[in-house]
């Protein structure tokens, strides 16, 4: 057990090496020069030489890389090049957690929505309810995020005025206000994951009721709601995990997308306008601490499946 | 509770399925009675329809979008099939019980072994947790389980097979239940182990004085244990008897010829093993007469035309017998 | 349940008949739908009168399909791949079809902005605030999706295909190799990627479509590696490397037919993720630039200032279209996976 997970710890790390070497790649072949970047127009050829130079823009590639890694590691991404020369590590640290408490209420909802839903479809399977909400999902599915999130914009921010169009106020600040703000962007990515999570849990619980136990636990005399809750939502939570495992890649892209839509100061915002500005440190820097968060997660996602099923814990211990 | 009145009364009971193929008749016509504290075994090839009627008996099988229940079934004075499903609910795990024929699968794997007795311990019981969770050892004792504390907190793969049937009936006599239906409860074990939860179930039923329906394809696991015995028969009843004139004098040629198929362990080498001929019949397209005819060397043009109605025979106490041709009847049949 | 013998049904002599019911519903859904487009009433009222009157409309239909061509008979089906064909062929014949001007802002000077849609105009999508005609831009969005997409899944399923086949049959390695490659790929989530790879490169078509195979690279992959994992074990294999066949023949002529079938079908549900992705792309600005119409740049455009609240058509109008045609891949691409890949199974 101990060796397959140094592998694994391996293997991330070997990731993370790669994906970072391509970022840092990437952006070195972004169009422009980084050093009228940072100086602005207007500037005298030596000046800009003189700055490149100051920057390390003429060391090889290699040696670059070396140091821009050497500093990630302890958390230090270099300099915004735009002006005001902020710390890039202190603009991730201010946007993110606005795009993670996204993600999460996202997802949460998005679960509160389909584990009922899902419940009751697979309960009544082929009936009208389960027709109707397998209609539905597929139809939620061929929406894009963005697409949704202006029509509920059209419908509940403009047109019924209950919700903020825009804005964001930190959690720090005030909860209630923080919680109302999100509400609609939360709604908006909530719709998709909950489409697939209702498609893939309703299947998966259709199988499982039709296991013997199901039989069983019903001959016992249970209500339905508990032979479903605690007989049958148990064993078919496992696709449910890997989905999630899944879904986390475009939850990241929805809540791109959404913040940009609602104009939230969250990490898509960030890096889509430091990517339209030219900052490249801040790029590199976003996309790294990113791919890290999903790397991460989807070992956790691993690390769960142990504990939902008693049989593959014993194997694993 | 008066002994002389019937615990269980099925009256012309029919479950009708409805599957992609048509519908299947599984029960088709069925009446017996059970008495307070009596084995009943019920016998017949798979198809018979004889797990069906056992659930369907419970209730468990009952008129809904793919399946229609006609008939009556009388359980303590209750006609079960005209309970709301609140009411059939409050009847299972406290009044009539099951016991599944698959250990393996009939426990969830993903819950302890605990949680399956405490459930329906603090349902039907009203036991707190502290209070359930002791009854619950007490029950795993009962049944013979070893180290019972321990097997609470256990996952059902952590058991035997033999362990695992022994908690499925702990869970069936939770609370002390009128009826027990015993669902095919040893095809799944070993041969050794069938008789331990045979003569487990026998211990239980003489302490609780349950009634217990044992359905089996297996006469051998009948004939021992059953006071009485049905035979059952492309969803109809063909006999009933009591167990041991059941096996001495068969009247149906059915049960004939189930009994001659069974080989003889002391007869010579190289025996000819007796079979019936022919298969059971399509169940969504039965034959018109008797079910059986088709199969029956006794068949006669009445046979093949009407379907025989079960009625008592005549001297005999306690038999029924639906057949237009019986066998080894003194007066002779039809 | 024990087993029950059942017999083979036969089905019953289906004749042709026009189903009452289904023509009485198709008749009412277009008038209710018509009428409602026509009617002068409130804006909500119109248009929930309209789609009251396709949803009867779609029933009538379908019953009518039902009673003509059997009880098998998906509407549902045949609407989209009505759809699709609709669509590619406009999008194919748009610059012979006589659409107003759709992309060049100096021809429009007189033209109305901001017209909503009106189907016997000039116009009969409307128009946006150049002055610009929808019908038009849908039509050359559509062409830009499409070609789009549709080359990125081609170069995706060439690309996997051949790398699938090659970690797959050589093993240790090139495996370890491609699926160390593949597991980085996946390690960025797709969106970020794309933007970062947009930002960089030049955003022309061709750019664009490679970017987008990136997304699709990693399933072709696996798809393709699996495929050729279970097919490397098999006789034929062995007997062609028995008779001395070269690794190259054995990968293009007895590995890569066997790996094509699984791949098609993962290609078409991959196609309407892509067109999704690709509108995406151009609604933040890094796709398709303008003038040049994408879905989601012409999404993008209602975007600013929220005009689209005011005209919602300029969002509607592509909107719609995209989501149309996205749900008709979908529905498509699912059907495909069912009959030719039952591995899947439902989702």
């Amino acid at each position: 057990m101990a060796r397959k997970t140094i592998r694994r710890l391996g293997e991330l790390v070997l990731v993370l090496l790669i994906v970072g070497a391509g970022t840092f790649a990437l952006m070195d072949l972004m169009p422009g020069d980084p050093a009228v970047v940072v100086l602005g127009e207007g500037h005298t050829e030596q000046e800009y030489a003189a700055k490149r130079e100051e920057m390390g823009l003429n060391d090889p590639i290699s040696v670059r890389f070396a140091d821009w890694l050497a500093s990630a590691v302890t958390g230090d991404f270099g300099v915004s090049f735009i002006p005001p020369h902020h710390e890039v590590s202190g603009r991730i640290a201010a946007a993110l957690p606005v795009s993670v408490e996204l993600a999460a209420l996202g997802l949460l909802m998005a679960l509160v929505i389909a584990v009922p839903l899902a419940m009751w479809s697979a309960y009544h399977a082929g009936g009208r309810v389960d027709r109707l909400v397998s209609a539905g999902t597929f139809g939620v599915l061929s929406l894009p995020s963005f697409l949704a999130g202006m029509l509920l914009i059209m419908v509940f921010a403009n047109g019924l005025g209950w919700f903020p169009r825009a804005e964001w106020v930190r959690l720090s600040e005030s909860v209630g206000d923080n919680l109302y703000h999100a509400f609609l962007p939360a709604l908006t990515i909530a719709l998709v994951e909950a489409a697939m999570f209702t498609r893939v849990l309703r299947g998966d619980l259709i199988a499982t009721l039709q296991e013997d136990y199901i039989l069983a636990s019903k001959a016992k005399g249970m209500p339905p709601v508990h032979v479903l809750v605690r007989d049958a939502l148990r064993p078919s939570s496992f696709s449910l995990i890997t989905l999630l495992g899944i879904s986390l890649g475009r939850l990241i892209g929805s809540t791109v997308i959404v913040e940009y839509l609602f104009s939230l100061p969250g990490m898509g915002t960030l890096i889509i306008s430091a990517a339209d500005e030219g900052d490249v440190p801040t790029v590199q820097g976003a996309v790294l601490v990113i791919a890290l968060i999903y790397v991460l997660a989807n070992a956790l996602i691993d690390l769960s499946y142990g504990y939902l099923d008693p049989r593959i814990r014993r194997a694993h211990v | 509770m008066n002994p002389s009145t019937p615990l269980l009364t099925v009256e012309d009971l029919r479950t009708e399925i409805r599957t992609g193929q048509g519908t299947v008749r599984a029960v088709d016509g069925v009446s017996f009675t059970l008495g307070h504290g009596e084995t009943f075994g019920i016998v017949g090839e798979s198809g018979s329809g004889k797990s069906v009627l056992g659930r369907t008996v419970m209730g468990l099988y009952a008129t809904g979008p793919t399946m229609t229940v006609t008939g009556r079934v009388i359980f303590d004075g209750v006609d079960v099939h005209a309970l709301t499903p609140a009411g059939r609910r409050r009847l299972w795990g406290s009044q009539v019980a099951m016991v599944f024929q698959d250990p393996m699968t009939a426990l969830n794997p993903v819950r302890k072994i605990g949680a399956h007795l405490t459930e329906s311990l603090r349902r039907h019981g009203g036991h707190s947790r502290a209070a359930a969770r002791r009854r619950a050892e007490e029950l795993l004792r009962l049944v013979g389980i070893p180290e019972p504390r321990r097997r609470l907190d256990q996952y059902p793969h952590e058991l035997s097979g033999g362990m695992r049937q022994r908690v499925v009936i702990a869970m069936a006599l939770a609370n002390e239940p009128k009826l027990l239906i015993a669902d095919e409860p040893t095809t799944a074990l070993d041969v050794t182990v069938q008789k331990q939860i045979l003569d487990l179930l026998d211990r239980l039923q003489e302490e609780f004085g349950m009634a217990i329906i044992l359905i089996s394809h297996d006469l051998g696991v009948v004939a021992g244990r059953a006071d009485r015995v049905a035979v059952m028969y492309a969803g109809r009843i063909a006999e009933t008897a009591p167990a041991k004139e059941l096996f001495a004098t068969p009247h149906h040629p059915y049960t004939e010829g189930l009994l001659a198929s069974i080989p003889d362990l002391h007869g010579p080498p190289h025996t000819l093993l007796e079979a019936i001929d022919g298969a059971p019949p399509n169940m969504a397209a039965p034959p018109p007469g008797c079910r059986f005819a088709p199969r029956c060397r006794y068949a006669r043009q009445v046979c093949h035309g009407q379907i025989p109605p079960l009625r008592p025979v005549p001297g005999a106490a306690d038999r029924s017998l639906a057949c237009h041709h019986p066998v080894n009847v003194p007066a002779g049949g039809s | 349940m024990s087993e029950i013998t059942v017999a083979q049904q036969t089905a019953p002599a289906a004749g042709r008949r026009i189903s009452r019911p289904g023509l009485a519903l198709s008749v009412l859904g277009l008038a209710v739908a018509g009428g409602s487009l026509g009617a002068p009433l409130i804006g909500w009222v119109r248009f929930g009168g309209f789609v009251a009157g396709l949803v009867v409309l779609y029933l009538g239909l379908a019953a009518l399909g039902r009673g003509l061509f059997g009880p098998s008979f998906d509407l549902a089906f045949w609407a989209c791949l009505g759809w699709l064909v609709v669509l590619v062929g406009a999008a194919v014949l748009a610059p012979l079809l006589p659409l107003a001007e759709h992309q060049d802002v100096a021809k429009t000077l007189s033209a109305p902005a901001m017209a909503p849609p009106d189907p016997l105009s000039a116009h009969p999508l409307g128009t946006n605030n150049f002055g610009l005609d929808m019908l038009g831009r849908v039509l050359y969005g559509a062409r830009s999706s499409l070609v789009v997409s549709v080359g990125a899944v081609a170069l995706a399923m060439a690309a996997g295909g051949a790398i699938g086949i090659v970690a797959g049959y050589f093993g240790r390695l090139a495996d370890a190799v491609v699926g160390i490659a593949t597991n980085s790929l996946l390690a960025v989530p797709p969106l970020i990627l794309l933007i970062a790879l947009g930002t960089v490169l030049d955003p022309s078509l061709r750019n664009i479509a490679i970017a987008l195979s990136l997304l699709a690279l990693p399933g072709m992959i696996r798809m393709a590696r699996a495929a050729a994992l279970t097919f490397a074990q098999r006789e034929f294999v062995l007997a062609a490397e028995s008779l001395g066949a070269s690794r190259w023949r054995i990968m293009t002529r007895e590995l890569l037919p066997n790996v094509v079938l699984p791949l098609a079908s993962y290609g078409m549900v991959m196609v309407s993720v892509l067109i999704v992705a690709e509108a995406s792309l151009s609604f933040l600005g890094l796709g398709v630039q303008q003038p040049n119409p994408s879905w989601g740049n012409m999404i993008a455009e209602g975007q600013e200032n929220d005009v689209f609240v005011q005209h919602p058509h300029i969002v509607l109008v592509p909107g719609l279209t995209l989501f149309i045609t996205v749900f008709a891949f979908n529905l498509i691409g699912e059907k495909a996976r069912r009959r030719w890949d039952p591995r899947q199974g439902k989702l």
